[in-house]
């Protein structure tokens, strides 16, 4: 049975309530706004218990090496220590992964990054428990490290695992083995690596339970795999493991590996003491996954007038030392790695290698970003070399509803991607720059030329996202929906475990119940594993996949209210809706009061009416191990974006003007949501084209703070013009398509191809720096 | 929490400060190196002002001390011994929004909310700021200083919380945000 923790902590999450208005295709407000604005929502970092210590990690400073010794004597004896760990203490499996469970809790033998966590320490201040870290001796040999993915391909190399570097290697074949085109254009391309930078730091607090589990707060984008992880470690039953999502300050992806998780639990379970551990801005660097730098060669075949015969790419993404979702990163790189484009032949190598860089997994765009950045450069090339505009080459080759994808897939759904790109031409282009105006420079005023070599270029890109899991995954999500009268009133609670980090999704959920069930006041219980599995809040699928979860449970509910009114009201079930807090008939009649029906004791018991249904897209498929053929993916979205830019070329600075975007969301369930994920994928995907990199040498971080890696500004970021579609998938509950993910595909190729068109250069590798412009 | 080597009143490590917080009087006894920021989440309970870097790199902690805003990362708690600290905490409440907070909330300019806090103690910091002329990088070099919050326009709002960090990039909805609440506090 779940046992609750005598004394919850301090910013524990609460249930959020609001009766506001808002159902489905309305901007309803954030349940949780109110509390955001006053500084009262509680993040994981604000978690408090009086009793509680803190915990510290200890990470290894080798990119490679094999571990002789650890002393944890001197930490021990400092005083305020309470405990210090390493992987002896490590009761369950000492493996957690989210595909393959290839990483320690703690490095046993071996380290295989730089930041690997080595021993964990808790004391009774934060800094003590870091000035003992600092105490734990570690004897190290030092290995050869292979930082170069190219390197880790080749057999000769250091192999770092027994089963060989390689995580993944996917084959996409399609039609003749060798076509021929009459017009051939090639590139190569390199995608550094980008951060998820979310603002709020890894954080979370572990409460030991009377029981012999304990009881996690923490903040993430998948409570069940977290559980699942947290339990295999620490040879404990799920029961044992309750976990519940505190505030979350970002995500993008950088949340759905295990960081803090165990370590906080085993520091607790050890002291029998509440654990707080949180990141600091460095640590948090060393403390996730990163998104996959990528090695990329295209090479495009085509008729004279620009309609494509053949399309060949190799894909090579490095997945530094642990799996995390590489194999699904090289899935997505392999699948959709050519963009949105009709092609009768075609030949992939995607690969993702192990090497002894920090490791990289998921982050929004999952796979699609980095090739998007080569497939629209040379898409471009290809316009340029047939003499039609970037526009029109877009327009002839995009792929229609109905056409069969490069796995074989047929794309039931719109695929509007000629009208994506009409839509940017007919909008209207920012003004030119006022040569006398200094402060509009790229720069700024304190530039130090006035402007005699500011340039000015436009870019488009039209790229596509898988949503959802794909490849055969069971992706599912869990709803417990209840209805039942509180204070007088019908009110409606609705209990997931799927992760809200900011984008919305319990204001949809609420937005769901408002519509199925005819009530104004919903409330959203807290995130936890009392209830099935969510699903991850990644690959932009929440809304269609909780959402759907959300309505399956509502409409069963509803069914249940509407039986038992049948039967006092005369109607049949069929010709009664729920609306406004009434049951009323087809006819418009208000046949009942919901509240006065619910609290109908022969009819319904005290706690109302409550159903709770795992809710499932339809199936996808695994890809043929040789061709890479099959249904692999649930829905694609669709986006395209048009960048304007002033380029310095005597300075190499770049000032984006206008980053004006198309995009189908198929339909908006609350449309400033909507926006919001747009505007701030835009800007990330800006941001990798412009500023956005882990520099990474001999597998060390040469930047790990936010004054070296720069993430954009409000200065940075230009006004955006946006417009959606609404093309409802008939597949998908209330016709929605994911939304967070594709703007930030499609906006930095934009950027790349308004820079390449301003200055001329050829700017095969993002970010784009000043050198690379001037070529200094 | 364990406050860090307390020590006997006469330890040099540590001091008692005595600070305003939103209106009231608060005395502490902290180690000598406790940031404000610190100070404010860790001994006064006040959690509203978020640590996103602790090194002056982000905003997240900003508060405004004697009416102006300072990243209370980079103060030491010791430095505003007998000043006024206003937290976020202290703007406005769920029933009395300060009008910045309200206009964050219609114009939708969050996402996790966790520069939030941040980004509205600056915009209450710049739009005071503003109000008593005081030019920005983008000010006109011309003029003698800015006409009042009624000067404010998108690209004075850009410059004057560029130092606040949203990598949920709410940035094209705090513009207006910043913008309506100036004219309200004006009005
Ligand atoms: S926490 Fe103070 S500026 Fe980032
Ligand atoms: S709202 Fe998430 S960092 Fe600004």
């Amino acid at each position: 049975m779940t046992s609750i923790p005598l004394t919850s902590p301090q910013g524990a999450p609460s249930d959020t309530s609001s009766a506001a208005d808002g159902r489905i295709g309305e901007n309803a407000l954030r349940p949780d706004g109110t509390l955001k604005v006053t500084g009262e929502f509680a993040y994981a970092s604000d978690l408090w218990m009086d009793e509680m210590v803190w915990g510290t990690t200890v990470r290894s400073p080798h990119p490679h090496a094999r571990i002789v010794s650890i002393d944890i004597g001197p930490a021990l004896a400092t005083p305020g220590v309470y405990a210090v760990l390493t992987a002896e203490d490590v009761p369950g499996a000492n493996a957690v992964g989210l595909e393959h469970e290839d990483q320690p809790v703690l490095a046993e033998t071996v380290v295989r990054y730089k930041g690997e966590p080595v021993a964990i320490v808790a004391a009774d201040h934060p800094e003590i428990a870091r000035q003992a870290a600092k105490k734990v001796v570690v004897e190290y040999d030092v290995l050869e490290a292979v930082t170069d993915a190219r390197a880790a391909l080749d057999p000769a190399s250091v192999q770092l695992r027994p089963s060989g570097n390689v995580v993944r290697h996917l084959k996409v074949r399609k039609g003749e083995e060798l076509p021929t085109a009459a017009v051939v254009v090639s590139l190569d391309f390199e995608v550094g690596m980008q951060d998820q930078a979310f603002l709020g730091p890894e954080s979370g607090l572990a409460v030991p339970a009377e029981d012999g589990g304990v009881d996690l707060y923490v903040a993430t984008q998948w409570l069940h795999v977290d559980q699942r992880q947290v339990c295999s470690a620490l040879g404990l039953p799920p029961e044992k493991v309750r976990l519940s999502l505190s505030g979350v300050g970002g995500a993008f992806g950088g949340r759905e590996d295990l960081s803090m998780h165990v370590h906080a639990c085993l520091l607790a379970m050890h002291t029998n003491k509440p654990v707080k551990m949180v990141y600091n801005r460095e640590e948090s660097f060393y403390g996730h996954v990163h998104r996959h730098p990528a090695t990329m060669s295209y090479e495009f075949g085509a008729e004279p007038d620009g309609m494509l015969v053949y399309g060949r790419a190799e894909i090579l993404f490095d997945g530094g030392a642990y799996a995390s979702s590489t194999g699904a990163v090289v899935g997505n790189g392999g699948t959709l790695g050519l963009g949105p484009y009709r092609f009768p032949n075609v030949h992939i190598d995607c690969y993702g290698v192990y090497t002894n860089n920090p490791p990289c997994g998921a982050m929004r765009g999952f796979g699609c970003v980095q090739a998007a950045f080569a497939h629209e450069a040379l898409m471009d090339a290809l316009a340029e070399r047939v003499g039609v505009s970037p526009a029109a080459i877009r327009k002839l080759n995009g792929v229609r509803e109905g056409d069969v994808n490069i796995t074989g897939q047929v794309i039931d759904s719109a695929a509007p991607c000629e009208e994506l790109v009409q839509i940017l031409l007919d909008m209207p282009l920012p003004a030119e720059r006022s040569g006398a105006d200094l402060l509009s420079l790229p720069g700024g005023v304190a530039n130090s030329t006035h402007g005699e070599g500011v340039v000015r270029g436009v870019g488009y890109a039209l790229t596509y996202k898988n949503v959802g899991f794909s490849e055969g995954f069971d992706d599912y999500s869990t709803a417990r929906v209840r209805l039942q009268v509180i204070g007088g009133e019908a009110v409606a609670s609705v209990h997931t475990a799927a992760a809200e980090v900011g984008q919305g999704l319990i204001t949809v959920e609420q937005q769901i119940c408002r519509t199925e069930l005819g009530v104004g006041r919903v409330v959203v219980h807290p995130k936890n594993t009392q209830v099935g599995s969510g699903g991850s809040t990644s690959a932009s699928r929440q809304t269609y996949v909780t959402g759907g979860a959300v309505k399956a449970a509502c409409e069963a509910v509803r069914a249940r209210v509407l039986a038992a009114a049948a039967q006092v009201c005369g109607h049949t079930a069929d010709d009664l809706a729920l609306d406004g807090g009434k049951v009323v008939a087809r006819s418009g009649e208000v046949v009942l009061d919901l509240a006065e029906l619910l609290g109908d004791a022969e009819l319904f018991a005290d706690e109302g009416v409550e159903e709770t249904v795992e809710w499932r897209h339809r199936p996808t498929e695994a890809v043929d191990p040789e061709t890479g053929q099959g249904n692999a993916h649930v829905q694609y979205a669709f986006s395209a974006h048009r960048a304007v830019v002033d380029v310095d070329v005597d300075l190499g600075l770049v000032k984006v003007v206008a980053l004006d975007t198309a995009q189908d969301v198929g339909k908006a369930i609350n449309p400033d949501a909507v926006l919001g994920q747009i505007q701030g994928g835009s800007t990330q995907g800006m941001g990798l084209a412009l500023m956005e990199e882990i520099v990474v040498k001999d597998g060390h971080i040469m930047n790990p703070s936010f004054t070296d890696y720069l993430i954009p500004t409000i200065l940075d970021t230009p006004p955006m013009l946006i417009k959606i579609l609404e093309y409802a998938d008939p597949h998908a509950p209330y016709g929605v398509r994911g939304v967070g993910e594709p703007p930030t595909i499609s906006s930095g190729p934009a950027v790349a191809a308004a820079i390449r068109q301003a200055t001329g250069k050829a700017l095969r590798r993002v970010p784009i720096r000043p050198e690379h412009i001037t070529g200094t | 929490m364990a406050a860090l080597r307390t020590g006997q009143p006469d330890d040099p490590t540590v001091s008692t400060v005595g600070i305003r917080v939103n209106d009231e009087m608060s005395e502490l006894t902290v180690d000598n190196r406790t940031s404000l920021l610190d100070a404010l989440r860790e001994h006064l309970g006040l959690t509203g002002a978020k640590k996103g870097c602790d090194h002056g790199q982000c905003g997240a902690c900003t508060v405004l001390i004697d009416g102006r805003r300072a990243n209370s990362c980079l103060q030491l708690a010791v430095m505003v011994d007998g000043q006024d600290v206003t937290t976020i905490e202290g703007l406005g409440a769920a029933e009395d929004l300060h009008p910045v907070q309200r206009a964050f909330l219609d114009r939708d300019a969050y996402q996790c909310g966790y520069c939030t806090p941040g980004q509205i103690c600056s915009a209450v910091g710049a739009i005071a700021e503003a109000g008593a002329g005081w030019p920005s990088a983008v000010t006109p070099a011309d003029s003698l200083g800015i006409e009042g919050t009624a000067g404010l326009d998108a690209s004075e709002v850009r410059e004057r919380m560029s130092g606040n960090l949203c990598r949920c990039a709410a940035y094209v909805n705090i513009v207006p945000a910043v913008l309506d609440a100036a004219r309200e506090v004006s009005a």
